[in-house]
């Protein structure tokens, strides 16, 4: 089995999350960044699991339970979202300070 | 008499019951007091009663239980000893527990009975009285007290049961201590038995050291068959312990602090004399008699002297008493002498049979006097007379106390002075038997002067006298019915009951005991109390004394000496308490503010500026600088460091970022 190439695809999918995470100005595409993140990871675990075989399919499982996890967690992120813009009217990530000293 | 007698070794052969469940739970008799206590101190005000029903119940419940003792000792005869250990000093185990023999059950029945009729007494006697509760409270301690004592069977626990008596009689006969000459008698005989204390300490301490032991029966066993072991210090220690024994049982020269234990309340006053305190003494050297007897029989010929010079002098000063509170005082003083020459003579059951008559009929005369002093209001017999008719229960039983202390039979104090009169005899010693014969004379004729002045001519006094309460007679009634039966369970040669009881022990007692009556002895005693009482009521009735109250007899100066007591209270004031008071005292007071004032309020001084340079150097400029620099240190650096907390998460990720790089490269490039 080539793992190679996947891996590389998985590494760059994490990569641009983290770009995106760091530059990105607009809260929501913070999120979709995020997204991809949990994604590479998710990619990973599907690789290693086809690839050592395992008769448990644990990386499968924990997949299935990181999309899960992962549709909560953009559930309430969009919700807080929707809620800084309603009072700010802007989804600028620069402009949310709520935790400055 | 004979150093060491051989009889003593015989093994007691008796064969003793141990007495059983009752026996072994005789504890209870003494914890009960301390408990009722406890309690009237801190619930007796809420009662409706103030805490005298608690007294009452607690002393009717010890009353029953050294009944129900008395009964199965008399059917069967117990002799065992109870120890618990709670620990050691050195090579000394220290034990307390209790002894249910012969002796010590008298002795519970003795405190058990007088301690009950004088409660019932005193909740009518202290009615409205002050501090009431108090005062049962502290009655309640003195019974407690005298039965840790007599239940004692280590030394240890006998000082223990001593020191607390002592400390219960400050209390009771200090109980009006607004009045200074109250206190100062509850003083002077709080003192006069430490000054004895001593000598029962030292005492104690020399038996414990040389036997190892502190158990009684142990040390009278190593008495009787170990010669060599005390030979060197039994008479030392057994004249430590009589001093000890001449506080209590108020021996003369110590007898000082007992007349004027009158201060107390008179319940107190027939307590003391009859069960609880004076006969501590007596019960001491009857306890310790088997080692006196084989050991220091040279002592005992001192015990003797002293029993014998105190019921003659105290006798004497009881003819020239006007208050009637002392007059009974001295008579107990000189009924004590009785007691301890007895147990010199080396006639052991005569002087618990004594001691045992004179409980009773001492405790009825003491609470004759409290109801007269009632009534009366006074507690001078000038101010009585007459009494006979508006008191006539108080007179009968006052009278019956009066035949039965000057000996007449069938009256209790008949058989047991006569059983000390034959025993004097029988030794051959005639002079303290003529001068005892003395004394009963003289016990009868200051007895008849005291009622002939209190209940028969007219009255003098003030007011109107009246009977007393039911409450205070029933008791007075129930003592007669003792002071004249009590006698009739040892009489010689008919039925000899106490003897038996008495010496009912662990330690085999040998002594002589009279199989039949001594008729020289019984016709002297007889014919000297008849005497008395003929020449008392002749002089104070024929010749009209008890009308105007004045003695006619006065003879000077043997009155004057009489009155001032033999100056024994000037002599102790002059060479013994105003030396110490003026040299001793002053000279401690000087060295005091002088000396170790000086240095106090030197160190004191000294201290101060101390603490002042402390304070400004290493407080202030040392730990609280560094205190508040740290702080502010604290404060500056975060004010700083806060700086970083922009709430931007991109800037946070950003470094997190960075700090994942790094360390990621130092663990690729570097290990």
């Amino acid at each position: 089995m080539i793992v190679q190439p996947v891996l590389v695809t998985a590494a760059a999918l994490f990569s641009l999350g983290i770009y995106g995470i760091l530059v990105r100005r607009n809260a929501v595409m913070v999120l979709l960044s995020i997204e991809l993140i949990l994604n590479a990871v998710n990619i990973n675990f599907i690789i290693f699991d086809s690839m050592l075989a395992d008769s448990l399919m644990q990386g499968q499982i924990f997949t299935i339970f990181i999309i899960t996890i992962a549709a909560a967690e953009v559930g309430i992120g969009l919700a807080i979202v929707l809620m800084l813009f309603r009072n700010r009217q802007t989804a600028n990530i620069n402009e949310f300070d709520l935790m400055k000293w | 008499m004979v150093k060491f007698d051989a009889n003593l070794l015989a093994e007691t052969e008796l064969v003793y019951t141990d007495g059983g469940i009752l026996a072994e739970f005789s504890w209870s008799l003494v914890v009960l007091p301390f408990v009722a206590a406890l309690l009237i101190t801190f619930i007796g005000k809420y009662l409706p009663y103030k805490g005298a029903e608690i007294a009452l119940g607690t002393i009717a419940l010890i009353f029953i239980y050294s009944v129900s003792l008395m009964f199965i000792h008399i059917t069967e005869g117990v002799a065992s000893e109870f120890f618990v250990n709670v620990g050691s000093i050195g090579q000394f185990d220290i034990e307390f527990g209790w002894v249910v023999d012969g002796l010590s059950i008298m002795m519970y029945f003795v405190v058990g009975t007088v301690a009950l009729l004088v409660f019932i007494y005193a909740t009518n006697y202290m009615e409205g009285e002050i501090r009431y509760t108090f005062f049962f409270t502290s009655l309640t301690l003195f019974a407690g007290s005298m039965l840790v004592l007599v239940s004692s069977p280590t030394l240890i626990q006998i000082l223990i049961g001593w020191e607390l008596v002592g400390v219960c009689s400050y209390l009771l006969i200090g109980h009006y201590w607004e009045k200074k000459d109250n206190s100062s008698a509850a003083m002077k005989a709080f003192i006069t038995n430490k000054i004895a204390d001593i000598g029962l300490m030292i005492g104690i301490i020399i038996l414990a050291l040389n036997t190892g032991t502190l158990r009684i029966s142990e040390i009278l066993y190593q008495s009787t068959h170990d010669y060599e072991k005390l030979s060197k210090v039994a008479f030392a220690a057994a004249i430590l312990l009589f001093i000890g024994a001449m506080g209590k049982s108020a021996q003369f020269p110590l007898h000082v602090w007992l007349p004027d234990a009158m201060a107390g309340p008179t319940p107190v006053s027939a307590l003391m004399h009859a069960a609880t305190m004076v006969t501590a003494g007596v019960y001491l050297l009857a306890r310790m008699f088997p080692f006196y007897k084989s050991m220091a029989p040279e002592a005992l010929d001192i015990v003797m002297l002293f029993g014998v010079i105190t019921l003659l002098g105290a006798g004497l000063i009881a003819i020239v008493q006007d208050d009637l509170k002392k007059v009974l005082a001295y008579s107990t003083v000189s009924q004590l002498g009785y007691m301890v020459a007895a147990i010199g003579s080396g006639a052991y059951t005569a002087a618990l049979f004594h001691l045992w008559t004179h409980a009773f009929f001492k405790a009825l005369l003491f609470l004759g006097a409290g109801s007269v002093i009632h009534a009366v209001h006074s507690n001078s017999m000038l101010e009585m007379g007459g009494l006979r008719k508006v008191m006539p229960k108080t007179f009968t039983t006052f009278i019956i106390g009066t035949v039965a202390l000057a000996g007449l039979p069938p009256f209790a104090g008949f058989f047991s002075k006569d059983e000390i009169l034959a025993s004097f005899n029988h030794e051959g010693e005639t002079t303290f038997f003529f001068i005892a014969v003395l004394g009963a004379f003289i016990t009868a004729f200051y007895m008849t002067r005291a009622v002939s002045l209190t209940f028969l001519g007219e009255y003098r006094g003030h007011g109107h006298p009246h009977e007393s309460h039911n409450m205070m007679t029933t008791p007075l009634l129930t003592l007669a019915v003792f002071a004249i039966a009590s006698g009739w369970v040892n009489i010689p040669g008919v039925y000899t009951g106490f003897t038996d009881w008495v010496t009912t022990r662990k330690t085999k007692i040998v002594e002589y005991h009279p199989e039949s009556f001594d008729l020289f002895a019984l016709s002297s005693g007889l014919i000297a109390g008849l005497l008395g009482i003929g020449l008392g009521y002749y002089l104070y009735q024929l010749q009209g004394s008890a009308e105007t109250g004045d003695d006619k007899i006065k003879i000077q100066p043997v009155w004057t000496v009489l009155e001032n007591k033999y100056y024994l209270d000037h002599f102790y004031f002059r060479f013994i308490i105003d030396p110490i008071k003026i040299n001793i005292s002053k000279a401690v007071d000087k060295f005091n503010t002088n000396v170790i004032d000086r240095f106090i309020n030197g160190v004191g001084q000294i201290a101060s500026l101390l603490g002042g340079i402390v304070y400004n150097n290493l407080d202030q400029n040392g730990i609280d600088r560094f205190l508040n620099m740290s702080s502010s240190g604290t404060d500056s650096f975060g004010g700083r460091v806060k700086l970083l907390q922009t709430g931007r998460t991109q800037q946070y990720l950003m470094l997190f970022l960075g700090g994942v790089v790094t360390i990621s490269l130092l663990i690729l490039f570097i290990i």
